[in-house]
This record gives structure tokens, sequence and C-alpha cells, in this order.
């Protein structure tokens, strides 16, 4: 951050909580102007809490929150208008067609681009009189970011945005997003698509069970792993994972769902050390994969748990 | 170049619902085939003659035949075992036994079997030469305005606003919640209170369209009348339209679910079908429930419309029935208001 602007969302300490349940655990935040930022965790993380939260749709229990200087309690219509917003499963009117949607939330704000230019954004131009009830999956996703576009905001507020679409329409929906950040507008949104973080965001906070457990560059984080490769395989009968430490190159082992990661240096030489390891041990190989590191390794290798349920 | 929020917001209810077929059905259409069914099923005109039956036996034929001279029964001979059966089932009003002395066999609490005692005694006792000391003359007289018809069609209207008005509200709301669709119109600068401003606009929108159908298809089909004016009328459709309005809210206020909302409705809806007059008069019920039935905004909807339309009353005359649909109209906005959940 070039430290001249104010950053665009700013959180300190941040709590809620449902019942018992702490959805949100002393949040810390801070989204450069400009910037895309990217909220990554498993579901139930409390992502959704928290981007609500920022979009003071829900007050949290403690903490404080600034959007674009302002704070939602003195400023909370004003700021409004300054933003885009994308709920996670909001479904639009069935029986309204693509403009006449466009046209609704054009008419909540004092300014904004014309329907017309928004249906070009996000390239719905040939759907622009079809019911929304006739779109696809992708399509209602791409109007739905269409509505959250037609204030042309300063901030651009996307929960998980691609959940559930095939990846051809995940395609164009990160080429909206892109264009959009392209135009010099800030993003933040949520996902649990270790690619689509990697894809889209300049820094990304991992988030699991209400707290940010890693926050950085994309590429940054996965280096903080310390090697470039994960080999994962599973055995015929329980290891014991203190030699597979010892290998060479080896940084890290992780057990997880019956399956063993080693984060390692240099795969050429870490593999023949752990099949010959696996041989002095007598124990069969059922599985063996290698891959460049992600993100996911770098929660796994946090939590010792997945993004996503397998 | 943007439009008004409120006229984006009514255009959007208006579509949706105009899209709507089977919506459509149920405010337009449905009140109309009802007021049509009832219509023609209790029609006034010639009135039809009572069935009653003689039962078999010695004299019986002349019996029939001094019958048969009554424009206003429909005499049969059956079989002694039979005429039970027939009485018991409404195919007969009455029974006639012949012999020395006649029996009527009858059931006293339904008014044609006792109109046909006195029609059957008449005919009878005049073929055996009773003479009437006066002689009178009939005149009759069919009036509109005081027929079935003419009762049923203000309760019809009064029904349907409260249907539409409840529905038309309840249901869109807590579809949009549902669907999140509520949050999402709240995480823009929208103001509230356009979002239900608009859900009152759009319902008069409708209801103007609803009551003028019912209304002019009851005028054209049946001569059904209109005497009060119609500026009287449109006030109190349009309170007893706000009323409902504000009911349909308050019961959405909360719900979550269709379901939820839907038995709510009818929790609501279901007493006033059944107290408020609709198809029969309140009087019938007894006086301990007077009370709460005349409490009811839907009685009072009713007779204020049966008076403006029958009576041909003035809007001071009804003050009474729109100050009780008011103060409903009022209590349920307020609540509906302070209790309204937009997620």
């Amino acid at each position: 951050m070039d430290g001249m602007r104010e950053p665009a969302v700013l959180c300190r300490g941040v709590v809620k909580r449902y019942d018992d349940v702490v959805a949100v655990d002393e949040l810390d935040l801070e989204v450069g102007a400009g910037e895309c930022f990217g909220l990554l965790g498993p579901n139930g993380a409390g992502k959704t809490t928290t981007v609500e939260m920022l979009e003071g749709l829900i007050a949290p229990d403690a903490g404080t929150i600034e959007v674009l200087g302002c704070t939602w309690r003195r400023d909370g219509r004003a700021l409004r208008e300054r933003l885009g917003i994308q709920l996670q499963e909001t479904q639009l009117a069935e029986k309204l067609s693509v403009v006449e949607t466009i046209r609704l939330f054009r008419s909540f704000y004092r300014r904004g681009r014309t329907p017309e230019e928004v249906l070009g954004l996000v390239g719905l131009e040939e759907k622009r009189d079809a019911w929304v009830r006739k779109l696809s999956g992708g399509q209602r996703q791409r109007l739905s970011l269409a509505c959250a576009l037609v204030s042309d905001p300063e901030i651009l507020f996307l929960d998980e945005p691609t959940t559930g679409l095939d990846p051809q329409s995940r395609r164009r929906v990160w080429e909206v997003i892109q264009a959009a950040r392209a135009r010099g507008g800030t993003v933040l949104l949520t996902t649990h698509y270790m690619e689509e973080a990697a894809h889209l965001c300049d820094r990304v906070a991992i988030v699991d069970r209400g707290r940010v457990i890693a926050i950085g560059n994309p590429a940054d984080l996965v280096a903080s792993l310390g090697a470039e490769h994960v080999v994962e395989f599973a055995a015929a009968a329980p290891i014991d994972l203190a030699p597979l430490r010892a290998l060479e190159g080896v940084r890290d082992v992780v057990e997880s769902d019956g399956s063993v990661r080693l984060t390692v240096a240099a795969v050429h030489r870490a593999v023949p050390a752990l099949l010959a390891e696996l041989d002095r041990a007598r124990i069969d190989l059922l599985r063996l994969a290698t891959h460049h590191a992600t993100l996911e390794d770098v929660f796994v290798s946090l939590t010792g748990r997945h993004l996503r349920d397998e | 170049m943007r439009s008004h929020p409120l006229q984006q917001l009514i255009l959007a209810k208006l579509r949706e619902l105009a899209r709507e077929p089977e919506a459509l059905f149920w405010i337009f259409v449905f009140p109309v085939l009802l007021a049509l069914a009832l219509g023609v099923a209790f029609r006034s005109g010639a009135p039809e003659p009572l069935p009653v039956a003689v039962e078999d036996g010695p004299g019986a034929d002349a019996l029939v035949a001094a019958l048969e001279a009554s424009r206003d029964l429909r005499p049969e001979t059956v079989a002694p075992e039979d005429a039970a059966q027939r009485l018991r089932t409404g195919k007969v009003a009455l029974v006639v036994v012949p012999g020395e002395t006649w029996t009527y066999r009858y059931d006293p609490t339904r008014p044609d079997s006792r109109l046909a005692r006195l029609a059957v005694d008449d005919a009878l006792q005049r073929a055996r030469g009773r003479a009437d000391p006066v002689p009178a003359v009939d005149e009759t007289l069919t009036a509109p305005g005081s027929r079935y018809i003419d009762f049923l069609i203000p309760g019809l209207v009064g029904m349907n606003l409260m249907g539409t008005g409840m529905w038309g509200i309840g249901f869109y709301i807590v579809n949009a919640r549902s669907k999140r669709l509520l949050k999402r119109l709240i995480a823009t600068p929208m103001r509230r209170w356009h979002y239900l401003l608009a859900q009152i606009g759009g319902r008069l929108v409708f209801l103007v369209l609803e009551v003028g159908a019912l209304v002019g298809f009851a005028r054209l089909a049946f001569g059904v009348p209109l005497r009060g004016s119609l500026g009287a009328l449109a006030l109190l459709c349009g309170l007893g339209g706000m009323t409902f309005a504000g009911l349909g809210l308050l019961v959405a206020s909360r719900a979550r679910t269709i379901e939820g909302v839907s038995g709510l409705m009818n929790l609501v809806m279901l007493p006033m079908w059944v107290l408020s007059g609709i198809f029969f008069s309140t009087s019938r019920f007894p006086e301990v429930a007077q009370p709460i039935v005349q409490a009811l905004p839907l009685t009072a909807l009713i007779d204020g419309l049966r008076a403006v339309m029958l009576e041909g009353a003035g809007v001071s005359a009804v003050a009474g029935e729109m100050g009780i649909a008011a103060a409903w109209c009022v209590v349920s906005f307020a609540l509906a208001l302070a209790r309204f959940r937009w997620s």
C-alpha cells in the first residue's frame, strides 16, 4: 500500500457470536484501495459472517469496522451508494427480465452505469429480455454481478461468486471480476476454491474457525511452505511419521484423512527416499501423487484439514 | 435517465403478478365464476313448484288431481314404502297420507316443508269447497337490490379484497425473504419505506382492476345495482384494501418460509370467511358472538359495501364501519413495521 490512500476496508478485533458459537473471533483485516483481496477458507469458517459485517448487514458484537474511511453507524446510507454487493445464494425475481432486474437495481443509486453498459460488462446482451427463470446458473451469477456493478462501485464485495458453477462459467465470472478490477475498483471476495483465490487475488487471508491463520500474496503463502512440491501417498498399513521427516528435502509431514503429505523441495530426491523408507518398513504403497504446492497445501499444513470436504 | 425507485419497485411487483397466471385466475376469474355459479343457483324468477308426494292408496288419485290445480305444487304418487325415503332425502317437501282424514308428514325445520304444508292444505280444502271469506289479489315483484345475488356481490368483493390483499402482500414478501432477495435489496441504498410503500401502491392498482371487474360483471350479468356514489365505493374499497394489506404485512413480517406464512394466512382469514357474512347474514350468529363478529374487519367492510351498493348510503352513513376497518389498518401496520425482518 502506498500509505497516502486510506485502506478500502479496515477491521480490528471484530467478534461475532451466535448463541455460544463464535463465528468470527478477533478478526483483523486491512484491504488496500485497488486491491483484489480474498478470504479463503472451508465452509463454516466465518467468511460470510465476516463480509456481511463489512457490508453493514450484520452488526459485530465487538471491534471496529471502517469501509472507505466511514463507519456503518455514522455514514451507512452514503456508504451504500459507493459499494457493489453480491450476496451468497440470492435468488433474483424469476419473472422479471434481465434488463428489468438491472433497471430496478439501478434505480436505487444516485449515480452509476446505464443498464445497457452493465449488460455489456457481464456479457448478457443477448439475454437482455429473457426472464431470470430461463437463465443458466452461470448467467444468473453474472446477472447478480451486474446488479452489483450497476452503481460503478468503489468496492465490490463478492461472497462465493462461483460456487456451484461449471469450469467454463467460472472462467467467465472471473473475467468479469478481473475487468472490474482493471477499472481501478477494489474487490473483496470469499471463496473456498484455492484456484480462484490464486487466480484472482493480490492477497489472500486464509480463514479457519473465525480466525485469520495466514495472510499474504498467494505465491508468498505457497513459498512459506519452504518447498515447492507436495508428495501425497496412502499406505496399506499405519506408518510412523518420524522417519519421514528425516528424509532428504522433506520440510513438513502432515497426515490427514488416511493419506500422508510431504512438502518437499525436490521431488526427484524425496520420492526415491520415500520408497526406500516404505520398503524398509515393509509397508505397501496404495497410491502416490505429486503436484506443485498450492494454497490448499498451505491450508492443510496449517490446519491438518482440507479446504473442501471430499 | 434513472427512474424513481418507487416506480421501479411498483413496476416490478405488477410485472411479477401479471406474469403469474395462477394469481390472475384467483384474483379475477375465480370471484366472477363464484358470482356466476351462486347467482344462477339462487336465481329469482318464476318460483319452482314444491315437490310433494301422495302415498298410493284409496283416494290418492283425487288428492293428486286437487294438488295439481295449484301452481305452487308438483305432486306425485309414490308407494307407501318409498314415501319416507323420498322425504328424508329431500326429493319431496311433504308426504300426504290419504284416508278419512288427511295426514301431512313433514319436517317443520325445513322452510320448504312448512310452505308445502300451507299450500297443500290450502289446495285440498279449496277442492272440498272451502270458501275464502275475503278475496285477495297477489301483486308480485322482483326488484334488483333485494335478491340473493345483490346480497352476495358485496360479500364477494370483500372476500376478494381480503384474499388478494393478504396473499398479494404476504406471499410476495415472504417469497422475497426466503430467497434472500430482501437482504439483497437492503444491501443497496434503497429506502426501506420505498419497498413497503411499493407493496401498497402495487396493491392499489390491482384493487381497482379486481373490484371493477367483479362489480362490472355483476352489473352486466345480473343487474346488481350501485346505488351509492362511486366515490364512497372507492373509499371503502381503498380502506379495505389497506386494512388487509396491513394484515398481510403483519402476517409476513417475520415468516421465513411460504409454508409458515400460508398457515398464518389461513389462521387469520378462516374465521372471517365463516363469520363475516360473505354468503349469509351475520345476524344468523347468536347474540353472544355478535361483538366478535361485528369487530372483524371483513364484517365491517362487507356491511359498508352492502350499505353503499344496495342502500345508497353515503360516506357518513358507513363511518362506523370505516372506523373499525381503519383501526385494524393502523394497528396492523404499526405492529408489522415494528416486527418486520429483512433477512
